[in-house]
Protein backbone atom coordinates (compact mmCIF):
# COMPACT_ATOMS: atom_id res chain seq x y z
CA UNK A 1 0.00 0.00 0.00
CA UNK A 2 0.86 3.41 -0.72
CA UNK A 3 0.21 5.95 2.13
CA UNK A 4 0.10 9.56 1.05
CA UNK A 5 -0.01 12.65 3.92
CA UNK A 6 -1.25 15.59 1.93
CA UNK A 7 -0.71 18.98 3.58
CA UNK A 8 -3.98 21.19 3.68
CA UNK A 9 -3.78 24.67 2.66
CA UNK A 10 -6.89 27.01 4.16
CA UNK A 11 -7.68 29.82 5.57
CA UNK A 12 -8.26 29.33 8.73
CA UNK A 13 -12.35 28.56 7.93
CA UNK A 14 -12.17 26.72 4.30
CA UNK A 15 -9.86 24.13 2.67
CA UNK A 16 -8.63 25.89 -0.79
CA UNK A 17 -9.88 23.67 -3.72
CA UNK A 18 -6.25 22.55 -5.00
CA UNK A 19 -6.30 20.03 -1.75
CA UNK A 20 -9.18 18.04 -3.48
CA UNK A 21 -6.64 18.44 -6.78
CA UNK A 22 -4.17 16.68 -4.94
CA UNK A 23 -5.89 14.38 -3.96
CA UNK A 24 -7.16 13.41 -7.38
CA UNK A 25 -3.64 13.39 -7.96
CA UNK A 26 -2.79 10.78 -5.01
CA UNK A 27 -5.75 8.77 -5.96
CA UNK A 28 -3.60 7.83 -9.68
CA UNK A 29 -0.94 6.29 -7.66
CA UNK A 30 -1.88 2.67 -7.36
CA UNK A 31 -3.13 0.98 -4.09
CA UNK A 32 -3.78 4.76 -2.50
CA UNK A 33 -4.41 5.10 0.95
CA UNK A 34 -4.96 8.82 1.35
CA UNK A 35 -4.75 11.00 4.83
CA UNK A 36 -5.15 14.95 4.96
CA UNK A 37 -3.30 16.75 7.53
CA UNK A 38 -5.17 19.73 8.98
CA UNK A 39 -2.88 21.90 11.25
CA UNK A 40 -4.65 25.34 12.49
CA UNK A 41 -5.74 26.79 15.79
CA UNK A 42 -8.59 25.59 15.29
CA UNK A 43 -9.19 22.47 12.60
CA UNK A 44 -12.47 21.50 12.85
CA UNK A 45 -14.37 23.24 9.98
CA UNK A 46 -11.58 22.41 7.47
CA UNK A 47 -11.27 18.95 8.75
CA UNK A 48 -15.19 18.27 8.36
CA UNK A 49 -14.82 19.69 4.71
CA UNK A 50 -11.62 17.53 3.85
CA UNK A 51 -13.35 14.62 5.08
CA UNK A 52 -16.19 14.68 2.22
CA UNK A 53 -13.96 14.98 -0.21
CA UNK A 54 -14.29 11.75 -2.18
CA UNK A 55 -10.59 9.16 -2.29
CA UNK A 56 -9.49 10.51 1.38
CA UNK A 57 -9.16 7.91 3.77
CA UNK A 58 -8.91 9.96 6.76
CA UNK A 59 -8.03 13.26 8.24
CA UNK A 60 -5.27 14.49 10.96
CA UNK A 61 -5.89 17.31 12.53
CA UNK A 62 -3.20 19.10 14.73
CA UNK A 63 -4.41 22.27 17.01
CA UNK A 64 -2.22 24.99 18.08
CA UNK A 65 -3.04 28.84 18.35
CA UNK A 66 0.77 28.66 16.12
CA UNK A 67 -1.08 27.38 13.28
CA UNK A 68 -3.29 30.40 12.72
CA UNK A 69 -0.57 31.69 10.20
CA UNK A 70 0.65 29.48 7.79
CA UNK A 71 4.51 30.10 8.51
CA UNK A 72 6.79 27.42 6.99
CA UNK A 73 9.30 27.32 9.95
CA UNK A 74 6.15 26.74 11.87
CA UNK A 75 4.64 23.96 9.68
CA UNK A 76 7.23 22.28 8.49
CA UNK A 77 8.01 20.45 11.97
CA UNK A 78 4.70 19.53 12.81
CA UNK A 79 4.01 17.83 9.41
CA UNK A 80 7.60 16.00 9.45
CA UNK A 81 6.79 14.61 12.72
CA UNK A 82 3.51 13.55 11.40
CA UNK A 83 5.14 12.39 8.27
CA UNK A 84 7.02 9.14 9.21
CA UNK A 85 5.35 5.80 8.07
CA UNK A 86 4.09 7.79 4.63
CA UNK A 87 5.28 6.51 1.13
CA UNK A 88 4.91 10.01 0.15
CA UNK A 89 3.95 13.49 1.32
CA UNK A 90 2.43 15.92 -0.78
CA UNK A 91 0.84 19.74 -1.10
CA UNK A 92 -0.25 21.77 -3.68
CA UNK A 93 2.06 23.86 -5.88
CA UNK A 94 0.63 27.00 -4.53
CA UNK A 95 2.93 29.35 -2.84
CA UNK A 96 1.66 27.82 -0.07
CA UNK A 97 3.09 24.73 -0.71
CA UNK A 98 6.44 25.75 -2.80
CA UNK A 99 7.21 27.79 0.38
CA UNK A 100 6.48 24.82 2.97
CA UNK A 101 7.25 21.52 0.67
CA UNK A 102 10.89 21.66 0.23
CA UNK A 103 11.00 23.07 4.30
CA UNK A 104 9.42 19.34 5.23
CA UNK A 105 11.25 17.70 2.52
CA UNK A 106 14.96 19.14 3.93
CA UNK A 107 13.12 17.50 7.61
CA UNK A 108 12.94 14.54 6.48
CA UNK A 109 16.12 14.21 4.33
CA UNK A 110 14.16 13.24 1.49
CA UNK A 111 14.18 14.21 -2.28
CA UNK A 112 10.93 16.41 -3.53
CA UNK A 113 9.25 16.21 -6.86
CA UNK A 114 8.19 20.05 -7.85
CA UNK A 115 4.54 20.44 -9.95
CA UNK A 116 3.88 16.77 -10.78
CA UNK A 117 1.51 16.69 -13.34
CA UNK A 118 0.97 12.96 -13.94
CA UNK A 119 1.36 10.40 -12.02
CA UNK A 120 3.23 7.12 -14.20
CA UNK A 121 3.40 4.48 -10.85
CA UNK A 122 4.01 5.09 -7.36
CA UNK A 123 7.59 6.07 -8.23
CA UNK A 124 7.28 7.18 -11.23
CA UNK A 125 5.78 11.24 -12.27
CA UNK A 126 5.76 13.63 -14.97
CA UNK A 127 6.94 17.58 -14.60
CA UNK A 128 7.58 20.12 -16.87
CA UNK A 129 10.83 22.39 -16.63
CA UNK A 130 12.32 25.30 -18.83
CA UNK A 131 9.03 26.96 -17.97
CA UNK A 132 6.84 24.24 -19.85
CA UNK A 133 9.20 23.93 -22.97
CA UNK A 134 10.03 20.15 -22.15
CA UNK A 135 8.52 17.49 -19.82
CA UNK A 136 10.82 15.31 -18.08
CA UNK A 137 9.74 11.82 -16.58
CA UNK A 138 11.49 10.98 -13.04
CA UNK A 139 12.11 7.94 -11.44
CA UNK A 140 12.42 7.43 -7.68
CA UNK A 141 13.69 4.19 -6.10
CA UNK A 142 11.11 1.93 -4.43
CA UNK A 143 11.11 2.61 -1.11
CA UNK A 144 12.90 6.46 -1.00
CA UNK A 145 10.22 8.70 0.74
CA UNK A 146 9.30 11.37 -1.61
CA UNK A 147 8.06 14.73 -1.00
CA UNK A 148 6.15 16.51 -3.95
CA UNK A 149 4.36 19.50 -4.95
CA UNK A 150 0.89 18.77 -7.09
CA UNK A 151 0.96 21.23 -10.33
CA UNK A 152 -2.84 22.10 -9.98
CA UNK A 153 -3.77 23.10 -13.46
CA UNK A 154 -3.18 19.55 -14.21
CA UNK A 155 -5.73 17.48 -12.17
CA UNK A 156 -9.26 17.44 -11.84
CA UNK A 157 -10.90 18.22 -8.43
CA UNK A 158 -12.01 14.95 -5.97
CA UNK A 159 -15.62 15.25 -6.15
CA UNK A 160 -17.76 15.78 -2.59
CA UNK A 161 -19.33 12.45 -1.64
CA UNK A 162 -21.65 11.93 1.19
CA UNK A 163 -19.24 9.63 3.17
CA UNK A 164 -17.44 11.06 6.16
CA UNK A 165 -13.70 9.78 6.29
CA UNK A 166 -12.90 9.37 9.86
CA UNK A 167 -11.26 12.69 11.39
CA UNK A 168 -8.19 11.75 14.23
CA UNK A 169 -6.51 14.26 16.47
CA UNK A 170 -2.59 14.14 17.09
CA UNK A 171 -1.05 15.80 19.70
CA UNK A 172 2.72 16.29 18.71
CA UNK A 173 5.63 17.16 21.08
CA UNK A 174 7.46 19.19 18.93
CA UNK A 175 9.23 22.12 19.92
CA UNK A 176 7.93 25.46 17.52
CA UNK A 177 10.53 28.30 16.27
CA UNK A 178 9.77 31.67 17.74
CA UNK A 179 12.21 33.71 14.76
CA UNK A 180 9.85 33.97 12.14
CA UNK A 181 6.77 36.24 12.86
CA UNK A 182 3.65 37.09 10.79
CA UNK A 183 3.26 40.81 10.25
CA UNK A 184 0.31 41.54 8.21
CA UNK A 185 -1.08 40.55 5.13
CA UNK A 186 -2.30 43.11 2.31
CA UNK A 187 -4.81 41.50 0.23
CA UNK A 188 -6.77 42.72 -2.47
CA UNK A 189 -10.32 42.19 -1.94
CA UNK A 190 -12.47 41.11 -4.62
CA UNK A 191 -15.74 39.75 -4.74
CA UNK A 192 -14.42 37.99 -7.94
CA UNK A 193 -13.48 34.21 -7.99
CA UNK A 194 -10.25 32.94 -6.79
CA UNK A 195 -8.05 33.34 -9.82
CA UNK A 196 -6.57 29.90 -9.73
CA UNK A 197 -9.86 28.23 -9.70
CA UNK A 198 -11.82 30.02 -11.92
CA UNK A 199 -14.03 28.32 -14.58
CA UNK A 200 -13.33 31.47 -17.10
CA UNK A 201 -10.41 33.94 -16.95
CA UNK A 202 -9.47 37.64 -18.61
CA UNK A 203 -6.48 38.74 -18.92
CA UNK A 204 -4.70 42.15 -19.49
CA UNK A 205 -1.08 43.27 -20.94
CA UNK A 206 1.35 45.78 -21.19
CA UNK A 207 -1.42 47.08 -24.07
CA UNK A 208 -3.42 48.70 -21.54
CA UNK A 209 -0.94 51.34 -20.44
CA UNK A 210 -2.15 52.35 -17.07
CA UNK A 211 -3.77 51.07 -14.03
CA UNK A 212 -7.20 52.83 -14.95
CA UNK A 213 -7.42 51.87 -18.03
CA UNK A 214 -6.52 48.26 -16.84
CA UNK A 215 -9.98 48.34 -15.07
CA UNK A 216 -11.54 48.59 -18.20
CA UNK A 217 -11.18 44.73 -17.89
CA UNK A 218 -13.74 45.05 -14.71
CA UNK A 219 -16.83 45.31 -16.67
CA UNK A 220 -16.75 42.57 -19.27
CA UNK A 221 -15.24 39.94 -15.82
CA UNK A 222 -18.41 41.05 -14.27
CA UNK A 223 -20.46 40.36 -17.17
CA UNK A 224 -18.50 36.87 -17.46
CA UNK A 225 -18.27 35.78 -13.80
CA UNK A 226 -14.28 35.96 -14.62
CA UNK A 227 -11.46 35.94 -12.40
CA UNK A 228 -9.17 39.00 -13.78
CA UNK A 229 -5.05 38.14 -14.45
CA UNK A 230 -2.38 39.99 -15.68
CA UNK A 231 0.79 39.43 -17.90
CA UNK A 232 4.13 39.93 -16.14
CA UNK A 233 4.90 43.30 -18.01
CA UNK A 234 1.47 44.39 -16.69
CA UNK A 235 2.33 43.99 -13.13
CA UNK A 236 5.84 45.11 -13.11
CA UNK A 237 4.22 48.51 -14.51
CA UNK A 238 2.16 48.53 -11.97
CA UNK A 239 -1.26 47.82 -13.68
CA UNK A 240 -2.39 45.35 -11.92
CA UNK A 241 -1.44 43.84 -8.19
CA UNK A 242 0.98 41.04 -7.84
CA UNK A 243 -1.27 38.19 -6.88
CA UNK A 244 -2.74 38.64 -10.23
CA UNK A 245 0.17 37.47 -12.41
CA UNK A 246 -0.23 34.61 -14.62
CA UNK A 247 2.40 32.72 -15.74
CA UNK A 248 5.88 30.66 -15.00
CA UNK A 249 7.19 32.70 -11.93
CA UNK A 250 3.04 33.82 -11.23
CA UNK A 251 0.02 31.53 -11.02
CA UNK A 252 0.00 28.24 -13.62
CA UNK A 253 -4.22 28.34 -14.42
CA UNK A 254 -6.57 26.14 -16.35
CA UNK A 255 -10.23 27.58 -17.03
CA UNK A 256 -12.51 26.87 -19.06
CA UNK A 257 -12.16 30.22 -20.89
CA UNK A 258 -9.14 31.88 -21.32
CA UNK A 259 -9.04 35.51 -22.79
CA UNK A 260 -5.93 37.24 -23.39
CA UNK A 261 -5.96 41.31 -23.88
CA UNK A 262 -3.25 43.10 -25.54
CA UNK A 263 -0.81 40.07 -24.02
CA UNK A 264 1.82 39.27 -26.50
CA UNK A 265 2.30 35.80 -25.37
CA UNK A 266 6.11 35.64 -23.85
CA UNK A 267 6.75 31.93 -23.16
CA UNK A 268 6.68 32.50 -19.67
CA UNK A 269 3.10 33.69 -19.74
CA UNK A 270 2.10 30.71 -22.14
CA UNK A 271 3.44 28.54 -19.89
CA UNK A 272 0.99 29.55 -17.62
CA UNK A 273 -1.95 29.89 -19.86
CA UNK A 274 -1.98 26.49 -21.48
CA UNK A 275 -4.41 23.87 -19.86
CA UNK A 276 -6.59 26.23 -20.75
CA UNK A 277 -9.83 25.03 -22.39
CA UNK A 278 -10.15 27.56 -24.48
CA UNK A 279 -7.66 30.44 -25.79
CA UNK A 280 -8.92 33.43 -26.81
CA UNK A 281 -6.54 36.39 -27.61
CA UNK A 282 -7.47 39.83 -28.85
CA UNK A 283 -4.31 42.19 -29.75
CA UNK A 284 -3.51 45.10 -32.48
CA UNK A 285 0.01 43.14 -33.57
CA UNK A 286 -1.35 40.24 -36.09
CA UNK A 287 2.60 38.66 -35.36
CA UNK A 288 2.49 38.36 -31.43
CA UNK A 289 3.14 35.15 -30.65
CA UNK A 290 0.01 34.34 -28.45
CA UNK A 291 -1.79 33.87 -31.47
CA UNK A 292 0.24 30.57 -32.16
CA UNK A 293 -1.64 28.93 -29.47
CA UNK A 294 -5.12 30.95 -29.51
CA UNK A 295 -8.01 29.22 -30.22
CA UNK A 296 -9.70 32.07 -31.51
CA UNK A 297 -7.68 35.37 -32.31
CA UNK A 298 -8.91 38.95 -33.04
CA UNK A 299 -6.62 41.32 -34.32
CA UNK A 300 -7.70 45.03 -32.89
CA UNK A 301 -7.54 47.74 -30.37
CA UNK A 302 -8.52 46.25 -27.18
CA UNK A 303 -10.32 49.57 -25.70
CA UNK A 304 -12.40 49.35 -28.97
CA UNK A 305 -13.31 45.66 -28.82
CA UNK A 306 -13.75 45.13 -24.96
CA UNK A 307 -16.99 47.44 -24.84
CA UNK A 308 -18.09 45.99 -27.43
CA UNK A 309 -17.77 42.43 -26.56
CA UNK A 310 -19.40 43.45 -22.86
CA UNK A 311 -22.36 45.09 -24.94
CA UNK A 312 -22.68 41.51 -26.99
CA UNK A 313 -22.27 39.30 -24.23
CA UNK A 314 -24.92 41.68 -21.72
CA UNK B 1 31.80 41.16 10.25
CA UNK B 2 28.22 41.23 8.92
CA UNK B 3 28.73 38.83 5.22
CA UNK B 4 26.30 38.08 2.98
CA UNK B 5 26.25 34.69 0.81
CA UNK B 6 24.71 34.90 -2.46
CA UNK B 7 24.17 31.68 -4.02
CA UNK B 8 23.86 31.71 -8.38
CA UNK B 9 23.72 28.85 -10.77
CA UNK B 10 24.65 28.68 -14.57
CA UNK B 11 21.38 28.22 -16.54
CA UNK B 12 20.72 28.47 -20.14
CA UNK B 13 19.93 32.39 -21.06
CA UNK B 14 16.52 33.87 -20.12
CA UNK B 15 15.92 34.58 -24.21
CA UNK B 16 16.66 31.19 -25.49
CA UNK B 17 14.09 28.99 -26.51
CA UNK B 18 14.93 25.43 -25.32
CA UNK B 19 14.26 22.33 -26.96
CA UNK B 20 14.27 19.07 -26.20
CA UNK B 21 17.06 16.20 -27.90
CA UNK B 22 15.73 14.34 -30.55
CA UNK B 23 16.51 10.83 -28.45
CA UNK B 24 14.59 12.17 -25.77
CA UNK B 25 18.55 12.04 -22.95
CA UNK B 26 17.84 15.88 -22.08
CA UNK B 27 17.34 19.43 -23.69
CA UNK B 28 19.44 21.07 -26.36
CA UNK B 29 22.51 23.17 -24.68
CA UNK B 30 25.59 22.82 -26.34
CA UNK B 31 26.29 26.18 -28.01
CA UNK B 32 23.34 27.87 -26.28
CA UNK B 33 24.55 31.23 -24.10
CA UNK B 34 24.64 30.71 -20.33
CA UNK B 35 23.83 33.26 -18.09
CA UNK B 36 23.35 33.83 -14.45
CA UNK B 37 19.68 32.52 -13.21
CA UNK B 38 18.29 35.74 -13.27
CA UNK B 39 16.39 35.54 -9.83
CA UNK B 40 20.13 34.55 -8.49
CA UNK B 41 20.93 37.90 -10.00
CA UNK B 42 18.23 39.78 -8.17
CA UNK B 43 19.78 38.46 -5.03
CA UNK B 44 23.06 39.32 -5.55
CA UNK B 45 22.03 43.02 -6.42
CA UNK B 46 19.79 42.83 -2.99
CA UNK B 47 22.93 41.78 -1.35
CA UNK B 48 24.84 44.29 -3.11
CA UNK B 49 22.75 47.48 -1.67
CA UNK B 50 22.27 46.19 1.41
CA UNK B 51 26.28 46.40 2.04
CA UNK B 52 26.45 49.86 0.47
CA UNK B 53 23.78 50.79 2.90
CA UNK B 54 26.24 49.91 5.47
CA UNK B 55 24.33 47.01 6.77
CA UNK B 56 27.01 44.13 5.82
CA UNK B 57 30.65 44.46 4.80
CA UNK B 58 31.14 41.54 2.45
CA UNK B 59 29.41 40.05 -0.11
CA UNK B 60 30.38 36.72 -1.15
CA UNK B 61 28.73 34.33 -4.32
CA UNK B 62 28.84 30.96 -4.06
CA UNK B 63 27.70 28.02 -6.97
CA UNK B 64 27.85 24.43 -7.47
CA UNK B 65 29.00 23.16 -10.90
CA UNK B 66 31.21 22.34 -13.56
CA UNK B 67 34.21 24.18 -14.95
CA UNK B 68 32.34 26.72 -16.67
CA UNK B 69 30.63 28.04 -13.96
CA UNK B 70 33.34 30.20 -12.95
CA UNK B 71 32.09 32.36 -16.14
CA UNK B 72 29.18 33.36 -13.94
CA UNK B 73 31.07 34.01 -10.83
CA UNK B 74 33.38 36.15 -12.63
CA UNK B 75 29.90 38.47 -13.70
CA UNK B 76 29.06 38.52 -10.03
CA UNK B 77 32.51 39.69 -8.98
CA UNK B 78 31.92 42.46 -11.67
CA UNK B 79 28.58 43.41 -10.52
CA UNK B 80 30.15 43.71 -6.88
CA UNK B 81 30.85 40.79 -5.04
CA UNK B 82 33.81 40.77 -3.31
CA UNK B 83 34.78 36.97 -3.41
CA UNK B 84 33.78 33.48 -4.80
CA UNK B 85 33.50 30.25 -4.05
CA UNK B 86 33.22 27.37 -6.55
CA UNK B 87 32.17 23.67 -5.66
CA UNK B 88 33.31 22.13 -8.52
CA UNK B 89 31.66 19.23 -9.94
CA UNK B 90 30.36 17.17 -12.80
CA UNK B 91 27.85 15.48 -10.84
CA UNK B 92 24.12 16.21 -11.37
CA UNK B 93 23.18 18.55 -8.51
CA UNK B 94 19.71 18.18 -6.69
CA UNK B 95 17.91 20.85 -4.64
CA UNK B 96 18.80 18.75 -1.29
CA UNK B 97 22.70 18.06 -2.24
CA UNK B 98 22.97 22.15 -2.99
CA UNK B 99 21.46 22.56 0.45
CA UNK B 100 23.45 20.67 2.05
CA UNK B 101 26.72 22.05 0.48
CA UNK B 102 24.95 25.64 1.15
CA UNK B 103 24.80 24.91 4.64
CA UNK B 104 28.45 23.66 5.03
CA UNK B 105 29.58 27.00 3.23
CA UNK B 106 27.47 28.69 6.04
CA UNK B 107 29.27 26.82 8.83
CA UNK B 108 32.57 28.57 7.94
CA UNK B 109 31.63 31.81 6.37
CA UNK B 110 29.07 32.63 9.13
CA UNK B 111 26.83 34.94 7.10
CA UNK B 112 23.97 37.24 8.52
CA UNK B 113 22.03 36.85 5.43
CA UNK B 114 21.85 33.65 2.92
CA UNK B 115 20.23 35.39 -0.44
CA UNK B 116 19.31 32.54 -3.23
CA UNK B 117 17.29 33.26 -6.30
CA UNK B 118 13.30 31.82 -5.53
CA UNK B 119 13.79 29.31 -8.37
CA UNK B 120 16.22 28.32 -11.20
CA UNK B 121 14.53 28.73 -14.80
CA UNK B 122 15.97 25.10 -15.80
CA UNK B 123 14.55 22.72 -13.43
CA UNK B 124 11.75 25.69 -12.21
CA UNK B 125 12.39 23.62 -8.64
CA UNK B 126 12.09 26.13 -6.32
CA UNK B 127 13.24 23.86 -3.48
CA UNK B 128 16.80 24.86 -2.74
CA UNK B 129 16.44 27.70 -0.35
CA UNK B 130 13.79 26.20 1.64
CA UNK B 131 15.66 23.46 2.32
CA UNK B 132 19.09 25.18 3.45
CA UNK B 133 16.96 27.25 5.86
CA UNK B 134 15.38 23.80 7.50
CA UNK B 135 19.00 22.35 7.76
CA UNK B 136 20.22 25.89 9.00
CA UNK B 137 17.34 25.69 11.39
CA UNK B 138 17.02 29.24 10.98
CA UNK B 139 14.17 31.21 9.69
CA UNK B 140 13.10 31.85 6.16
CA UNK B 141 11.43 34.54 3.93
CA UNK B 142 10.62 33.46 0.38
CA UNK B 143 9.43 35.35 -2.67
CA UNK B 144 10.82 38.58 -1.39
CA UNK B 145 9.28 42.03 -3.00
CA UNK B 146 10.78 44.02 -0.64
CA UNK B 147 13.50 43.34 2.39
CA UNK B 148 14.58 45.79 5.54
CA UNK B 149 17.71 45.43 6.99
CA UNK B 150 17.27 46.12 11.11
CA UNK B 151 18.54 45.59 14.43
CA UNK B 152 19.10 41.65 14.32
CA UNK B 153 16.32 41.41 12.55
CA UNK B 154 14.63 41.85 8.73
CA UNK B 155 11.36 42.89 7.60
CA UNK B 156 10.62 40.77 3.99
CA UNK B 157 7.43 41.44 2.23
CA UNK B 158 6.54 38.34 0.01
CA UNK B 159 4.38 38.07 -2.98
CA UNK B 160 2.06 35.41 -1.84
CA UNK B 161 -1.32 33.70 -4.07
CA UNK B 162 -3.53 35.90 -1.34
CA UNK B 163 -1.28 38.90 -2.07
CA UNK B 164 1.50 40.98 0.26
CA UNK B 165 2.90 39.13 3.04
CA UNK B 166 5.26 40.57 5.68
CA UNK B 167 6.85 38.71 8.26
CA UNK B 168 9.17 40.00 10.54
CA UNK B 169 12.29 37.28 10.73
CA UNK B 170 15.28 37.07 13.39
CA UNK B 171 19.02 37.38 11.64
CA UNK B 172 20.96 34.89 10.55
CA UNK B 173 18.15 33.84 7.94
CA UNK B 174 17.50 32.81 4.36
CA UNK B 175 15.82 34.75 1.94
CA UNK B 176 14.70 33.94 -1.41
CA UNK B 177 13.76 36.33 -4.34
CA UNK B 178 11.02 36.99 -6.60
CA UNK B 179 11.44 39.54 -9.76
CA UNK B 180 10.17 42.75 -8.66
CA UNK B 181 12.64 42.89 -5.52
CA UNK B 182 15.13 45.31 -7.75
CA UNK B 183 16.28 45.73 -11.26
CA UNK B 184 20.02 43.95 -10.98
CA UNK B 185 23.13 46.43 -12.29
CA UNK B 186 24.56 46.12 -15.55
CA UNK B 187 28.11 45.66 -15.64
CA UNK B 188 30.53 48.18 -16.49
CA UNK B 189 33.57 47.05 -18.48
CA UNK B 190 36.40 48.35 -15.52
CA UNK B 191 34.48 46.30 -13.48
CA UNK B 192 35.20 43.35 -15.22
CA UNK B 193 38.77 43.86 -15.72
CA UNK B 194 38.98 44.60 -11.79
CA UNK B 195 36.76 41.14 -11.28
CA UNK B 196 39.94 39.49 -12.38
CA UNK B 197 41.48 40.04 -9.58
CA UNK B 198 39.58 38.77 -6.81
CA UNK B 199 39.61 35.81 -4.96
CA UNK B 200 37.87 32.85 -6.45
CA UNK B 201 38.20 29.83 -4.63
CA UNK B 202 37.83 26.50 -6.01
CA UNK B 203 36.79 23.66 -3.28
CA UNK B 204 35.12 19.84 -4.13
CA UNK B 205 32.26 18.47 -2.79
CA UNK B 206 34.16 15.59 -1.26
CA UNK B 207 36.59 17.87 0.42
CA UNK B 208 33.21 19.43 2.28
CA UNK B 209 31.91 15.92 2.98
CA UNK B 210 29.12 15.88 1.05
CA UNK B 211 28.38 12.86 -1.89
CA UNK B 212 26.18 14.01 -4.49
CA UNK B 213 23.41 11.86 -4.84
CA UNK B 214 20.97 11.20 -7.42
CA UNK B 215 17.62 10.36 -5.85
CA UNK B 216 15.76 11.98 -8.61
CA UNK B 217 16.23 10.12 -11.59
CA UNK B 218 15.53 11.51 -15.04
CA UNK B 219 14.70 8.60 -16.83
CA UNK B 220 13.01 10.77 -20.53
CA UNK B 221 12.58 14.25 -21.95
CA UNK B 222 9.85 15.06 -24.08
CA UNK B 223 8.57 18.37 -26.18
CA UNK B 224 5.55 19.96 -24.69
CA UNK B 225 2.20 18.60 -26.07
CA UNK B 226 1.53 21.61 -28.67
CA UNK B 227 -1.45 23.04 -28.72
CA UNK B 228 -3.33 23.30 -32.52
CA UNK B 229 -3.06 26.76 -34.05
CA UNK B 230 -6.90 28.01 -33.99
CA UNK B 231 -8.79 30.41 -36.11
CA UNK B 232 -8.70 33.95 -36.38
CA UNK B 233 -12.24 35.64 -36.21
CA UNK B 234 -13.00 39.18 -37.74
CA UNK B 235 -14.52 41.53 -35.10
CA UNK B 236 -16.18 41.18 -31.77
CA UNK B 237 -19.65 39.77 -33.15
CA UNK B 238 -17.91 36.65 -34.80
CA UNK B 239 -16.11 35.95 -31.68
CA UNK B 240 -19.08 36.20 -29.19
CA UNK B 241 -20.80 33.77 -31.79
CA UNK B 242 -18.10 31.20 -31.96
CA UNK B 243 -17.84 31.28 -27.81
CA UNK B 244 -21.52 30.74 -27.96
CA UNK B 245 -21.26 27.99 -30.29
CA UNK B 246 -19.01 26.08 -28.08
CA UNK B 247 -21.28 27.13 -24.60
CA UNK B 248 -18.55 29.12 -23.80
CA UNK B 249 -20.79 31.56 -22.59
CA UNK B 250 -24.21 32.65 -22.69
Amino acid sequence: MNKILIVAEHDGSRLNPAIAKCVRCARDIPDANVTVLVLAADPAAVAAEAATINGVDAVVTVANPANAQALAATLAPQVAAVASGYSHVFGPSTTFGKDLMPRIAALLGAPQLSDVMAVESATRFRRPIYAGNAIVTVEVAAGTQLVATVRVASFEAAARGNATAPITAASLDVVLPSHTRFVSLSAARSDRPDLQTANRVISGGRAFGSADNFKILDGLATKLGAAVGASRAAVDAGYAASDMQVGQTGKIIAPELYMAFGISGAIQHLTGIKDARTIVAVNKDAEAPIFEIADYGLVGDVFQIIPELERLIG
Amino acid sequence: MNRILVAIKRVVDYNVRVRVKPDGTGVVTDGVKMSINPFDEIALEEALRIKEKGQAQEVVVVTIGPADCQQQLRTALAMGADRALHVQTDAVIEPLTAARIFKILIDREQPMLAILGKQAIDDDCNQTGQMLSALWGRPQATFASKVEIGDGVATVTREIDAGLETLEIDLPAVITTDLRLNEPRYVKLPDIMKAKKKPLDVLEPAALGVTPSEQLKAIRYEPPPQRSKGVMVKDAQELVAALRSKGLIQ
